[in-house]
């Protein structure tokens, strides 16, 4: 199958949509990436393709769909010749997982809610997204990146660490991370944001500000429905 | 308790959960042999359990020659993958057929994490997380279609994934508002199908047994 045929449903400011992205550049897949416009409406191409969670990123490769971002990625990988993005070790493949595992179902959530939610119940999730944070920095090992010399699969995972979370601490004026804190991660910040593949499709740091900046209310709704769950 | 700890597989379980129950047929299908150790979850934890899994302090774990590997899906893929050569593949070869396993195993966990609000949530709440439960079953079943198992003529890794939610699905009758009769036909017969194989019938305990021990740990599920 040509990789001509690859198309990848995104939107701005998506970090799940980066990681798909960032996978399809490391192995150097020419892609199209196809825009949704989620804060208007889902197009008919997306309810198509991922009528289960409606969500991006979805890869088009030919005739296939793959949903979900990290089924995505171990796809990538599979699919295509290039680098490897996953470690080659099954013990090393399973804590890669795990992490993975544990950003997603762990992380997301008191993320969301250390930010974007108020008083008592905001403490409780600062203190847990501290905890979290902890976790994954003691992964690094004071290595340059969670895979090794250079970037892998975990730190695609954990892009929006790299990114996105200064970018909402200044939408949201609520500080995360102290500037003292946390300096392993910090540097893995910048080695992440500053690779050469990466930069290609990481979003603009200013209009990511002010896209979060501009629906400040529509995701603290989302992290009041959250909060009831 | 008997064994070395830092040889070859245990695996670290409880002997209702679904979870411990997905890695116990996928060793069982591959044919390899492993130490059980059973833990406490309600009262303390083992010593054991908090150093296996310190961040999620759950079952399972399955420790490889003493290393820990926590979390079911990926407990299965990593005992595929270190033993390759060892019994049936529990996962496809081809990339496409492997991303639509990974998607569908990791979506049967719905059925647990649904399940659970059909129970702990009440009125108005209760029937939109009742309905989604029917959903899920829905598309569950519109993946599995006419097939014998999810991956085709092979029982595999969407299979084991799901199939220990099923004696589950009498308890969410009996403490939410879920019939058993709504359960998609082709679903039903596919589990009867599973419950044939040794692997399955040696690792799932029948739906009695789990209404039992959910009747004896209301509180602990947020079952009234």
């Amino acid at each position: 199958m040509s990789p001509s045929t690859v198309k990848l449903i995104g939107a701005f400011g998506s970090p799940f949509a980066h990681r798909a992205e960032v996978a399809l550049r490391l192995k150097g897949v020419p892609y199209e990436l196809l825009l949704e416009e989620l804060m208007i409406s889902k197009s008919d191409l997306l309810l198509k393709h991922n009528p289960i969670h409606k969500k991006v990123p979805v890869l088009l490769h030919g005739a296939r769909t793959i949903c979900e971002s990290l089924v995505i990625i171990e796809y990538i990988d599979e699919a295509f010749d290039g680098p490897a993005i996953m470690p080659t070790d099954p013990y090393e493949r399973a804590m890669a997982r795990f992490w993975a595992h544990f950003m997603d179902n762990k992380c997301a959530k008191p993320f969301m809610l250390s930010v974007w939610s108020e008083g008592e119940v905001q403490k409780g999730f600062l203190k847990e997204v501290k905890e979290n944070l902890a976790l994954l920095q003691a992964q690094l090992e004071g290595k340059r990146f969670f895979a090794g010399e250079s970037i892998g699969y975990l730190d695609i995972v954990l892009c929006s660490l790299a990114h996105w979370l200064t970018v909402i601490e200044e939408a949201t004026g609520v500080k995360l991370v102290a500037d003292d804190e946390f300096p392993d991660l910090r540097r893995w910040a910048k080695e992440y944001t500053s690779n050469e593949i990466v930069k290609q499709c990481l979003p603009d740091r200013d209009q990511l500000l002010a896209f979060y900046t501009a629906h400040l209310e529509r995701y603290k709704m989302i992290a009041k429905a959250m909060l009831q769950q | 308790m008997a064994g070395e700890i830092n040889k070859g597989l245990v695996l670290l379980d409880y002997w209702v959960s679904p979870f411990g129950q997905r890695c116990r047929i996928a060793l069982a299908e591959k044919g390899l042999s492993y130490e059980s150790s059973e833990q406490e979850l309600f009262g303390a934890k083992s010593e054991l359990l908090l150093r296996a899994n310190p961040v999620h302090k759950k079952v399972p774990v399955l420790l490889h020659d003493g290393r820990p590997v926590a979390e079911s899906l990926v407990i299965v893929q990593y005992i595929d993958e270190a033993f390759p050569c060892t019994g049936p593949a529990l996962l496809p070869a081809d990339p496409y057929a492997r991303a639509r396993a990974r998607f569908w195993a990791a979506y049967s966990d719905q059925v647990f994490e649904v399940g659970k609000r059909v129970w702990q949530l009440k009125g108005e709440e209760r029937k939109q997380a009742r309905e989604e439960f029917v959903r899920v079953l829905k598309n569950l079943d519109g993946e599995l279609g006419e097939k014998p198992f999810f991956g085709g003529e092979a029982f595999g890794f969407v299979d084991l994934a799901l199939v220990p939610f099923m004696p589950w699905l009498p308890s969410y009758e009996r403490y939410g508002e879920f019939s058993v009769a709504e359960v998609p036909p082709r679903l039903a017969a596919w589990t009867r199908r599973c419950g044939e194989r040794e692997s399955v019938a040696k690792s799932l305990y029948p739906a009695e047994k789990v209404n039992e021990f959910l009747a004896q740990h209301k509180d602990d599920y947020g079952i009234e």
